[in-house]
């Protein structure tokens, strides 16, 4: 997108006479840009200095964007408790297999529905695209997966997201645009419509396949319903996301609480306090995701543009 | 859209005529794999899909767990009767309208501004620092923004500092920002606007980009400023674009989200901050009172249905029509 926009650029880019009003509005413009930067990070970087800083110290107030005290305690206290490394790595665990199934799965059947001979592509479309309308709801949902013994099982994580109809049909615009005479020529040399798919349409779907695989990996990365809704008696199939979740229900409603408990003379005797250990494990949640980020960008833009054009 | 085609197209493939029975059958048998590689999903479609819809019954019985679905008392439409006498589910129904109307209207406002002004931007890597930053919220959980915003919110939290620091309060006055419940509209609305406005200019951007350059060009011979050009240029070549995604997202009234609502609500807010979907929690899943929250997100269900049905109907006419 950005690669777009900036090539309507050279055409009015030298500026024979830009005028008094132009170069005000320019300097304006980026004032007011970098102070939407500042108002967007600033809540991370705040986060982050008030996870660094002594909670005892933390609760007198006024942490910006540097720890006052610098402490390493509540870092110690979060990764003291053995439930994150279970919970980190049924996060990953989730996010690869859940990515996983998901992309060979729509891919597959986005091929079965892009061959234009299938005789039950029309069904299976139409079967797929009514689900975007309706919906049963939270309840009978919830009756299904209990009825279908999935409750306290990690396969609730998989199992009812498998395919997405946003998916499906973003990759069979994509399949559609691949000349049909790859596919033709591997019929030829007497392969199956299975061996087709893995061995030709497959690899050639990998950019569109990308795209889709990092926006499912984002979603199930950052779930923690379903283990809140299915999973929440079993400390085991706990996730990152859900215990973050609970430490801020926690902190929720204790928060009169805790200012009560700044106010008493303990407060600085304890190392950590719901505020710092919130902050420290929002930190401890996010940063994976604003890690990776960065060098993903740009696919997750070009996956945003193909599904606004052919979605 | 692109699906569209394939709903109004009136040929079913499974509806062949008696003769043509055994061609299709043939077919089918011929292709086999392509059957085997779909048809498994198709009834992971049936099960997870479209099974929960026939729990739909619910809303209509007085569902008691332990009988079978046979021996279920059936109740007519009284729970939707009293769904609309309950004063809690019309508040939510009012949150849930209120909500979604805020971050309509905000949502678009802010990003269609936001992309005007990022249009403007003519250092290349300024403007994608500025978009690397602006898109980074989308990115992170509700969780995790809930934290951050729980954070900033806390009575020693930066925004009560930043009142002191303007002298608006005196130290000891410090609100409890999440404990207003009136203010909790304010702040779904800001929360909302600050993760996801980067994210909501790429399509804007993506419509700007196809705008004729040379209307730039013979604006500016006929001496037209940079903000002329923006108002008359910029802003009618993506009118379009605002219009469909304006009359789609009426389609979405009714989801509000659920997750900043459940995650900074609480008690003291709650009359402000829950929606349809937390009262479908509280009710079924807390109070075990399945009936009533069926019919509530039933009701839900069926009215986003007409409603997204209704715009895309209006959206693609307008599309077609090219009235704008």
């Amino acid at each position: 997108m950005a690669n777009a926009t900036a090539s309507t650029r050279p055409a009015r880019s030298p500026r024979r006479n830009s005028s008094l009003g132009d170069r005000v509005f320019d300097i304006l413009n980026y004032v007011f840009l970098t102070l939407l930067m500042v108002v967007t990070l600033y809540p991370f970087l705040n986060t982050l200095a008030v996870s660094l800083n002594a909670a005892s110290d933390s609760i007198k107030g006024g942490i910006h964007l540097w720890p006052r005290q610098f402490s390493s305690e509540n870092y110690k206290f979060v990764f003291n408790e053995a439930t994150i490394y279970n919970a980190t790595l049924i996060s990953v665990l989730r996010t690869v297999i859940g990515t996983l199934v998901t992309v060979f799965a729509s891919a597959m059947v986005a091929y079965t529905i892009s061959r234009q001979e299938y005789v039950l592509r029309k069904l299976v479309t139409i079967a797929f695209i009514i689900t975007m309308y309706i919906n049963g709801g939270l309840i009978p949902n919830y009756l299904l997966i209990r009825d279908l013994g999935l409750i306290n099982s990690f396969w609730v994580y998989i199992l009812p997201g498998i395919i997405g109809v946003f998916n499906l049909i973003i990759i069979r615009s994509f399949i559609e645009q691949l000349p049909e005479s790859v596919i033709e020529s591997a019929r030829i040399d007497g392969a199956g419509d299975f061996r087709t798919f893995i061995n030709i349409v497959f690899p050639l779907c990998l950019p569109v396949l990308a795209t889709v695989a990092l926006f499912t990996a984002v979603y199930q990365w950052n779930s923690w319903f379903d283990v809140f809704l299915y999973n929440s008696s079993n400390v085991k199939l706990s996730t990152l996301q859900y215990e973050l979740q609970k430490i801020l229900q926690n902190s929720n409603t204790t928060s009169s609480a805790e200012t009560a408990f700044a106010n008493s003379s303990a407060g600085a005797a304890v190392k950590v306090s719901p505020l710092s250990i919130r902050a420290t494990m929002t930190i401890v949640a996010a940063v994976p995701m604003i890690v990776v980020y960065p060098f993903l960008q740009k696919y997750f833009v070009k996956g945003m543009t193909v599904g606004g054009v052919k979605g | 859209m692109d699906n569209n085609d394939t709903l109004s197209a009136p040929q079913l493939a499974a509806k062949p005529r008696p003769a043509g029975l055994k061609l299709f059958m043939k077919k089918l048998v011929s292709q086999r794999m392509l059957v085997l590689m779909s048809v498994p999903f198709v009834i992971w479609l049936f099960i997870f899909k479209y099974v929960p819809v026939w729990g739909w019954t619910i809303a209509f019985q007085d569902y008691q767990p332990s009988l079978a679905f046979k021996e279920q008392q059936w109740v007519g439409f009284d729970h939707f009767r009293s769904l609309f006498s309950e004063d809690r589910f019309l508040i939510s129904l009012r949150n849930t309208l209120a909500m979604s109307g805020i971050n309509l209207v905000l949502g678009f406002v802010t990003a269609v501004s936001f992309a005007l002004l990022l249009n403007e931007v003519r250092k290349v890597a300024f403007k994608r620092v500025v978009q690397t930053v602006s898109y980074l919220p989308h990115f992170i959980s509700w969780v995790v923004a809930a934290g951050i915003i729980q954070t900033m919110l806390a009575p020693d939290g930066v925004v009560n500092e930043l009142l002191k620091g303007f002298g608006m309060i005196e130290k000891g006055q410090e609100y409890l920002f999440l404990g207003k419940a009136e203010w909790f509209w304010g702040i779904f609305g800001a929360s909302s606007v600050w993760k996801d406005v980067g994210w909501n200019t790429i399509v804007y951007l993506a419509a700007i980009s196809s705008i004729d350059p040379a209307q730039y060009e013979a604006a500016e011979m006929d001496g037209a400023g940079r903000l002329r050009r923006m108002w008359y240029i910029t802003l009618p070549g993506i009118k379009p674009v605002i219009i469909v995604l304006l009359i789609m997202n009426i389609g979405y009234l009714l989801e509000s989200g659920f997750e900043p609502q459940y995650l900074l609500g609480n008690g003291m807010n709650a009359a402000y901050s829950e929606n349809i979907d937390i009262f479908v929690l509280k009710y079924g899943l807390q109070q075990f009172n399945f009936p009533l929250a069926t019919a509530a997100g039933m009701f839900k269900t069926v009215v986003s249905f007409i409603l997204l049905f209704s715009a895309n109907h209006i959206a693609k006419r307008l599309g077609q029509d090219r009235l704008f």
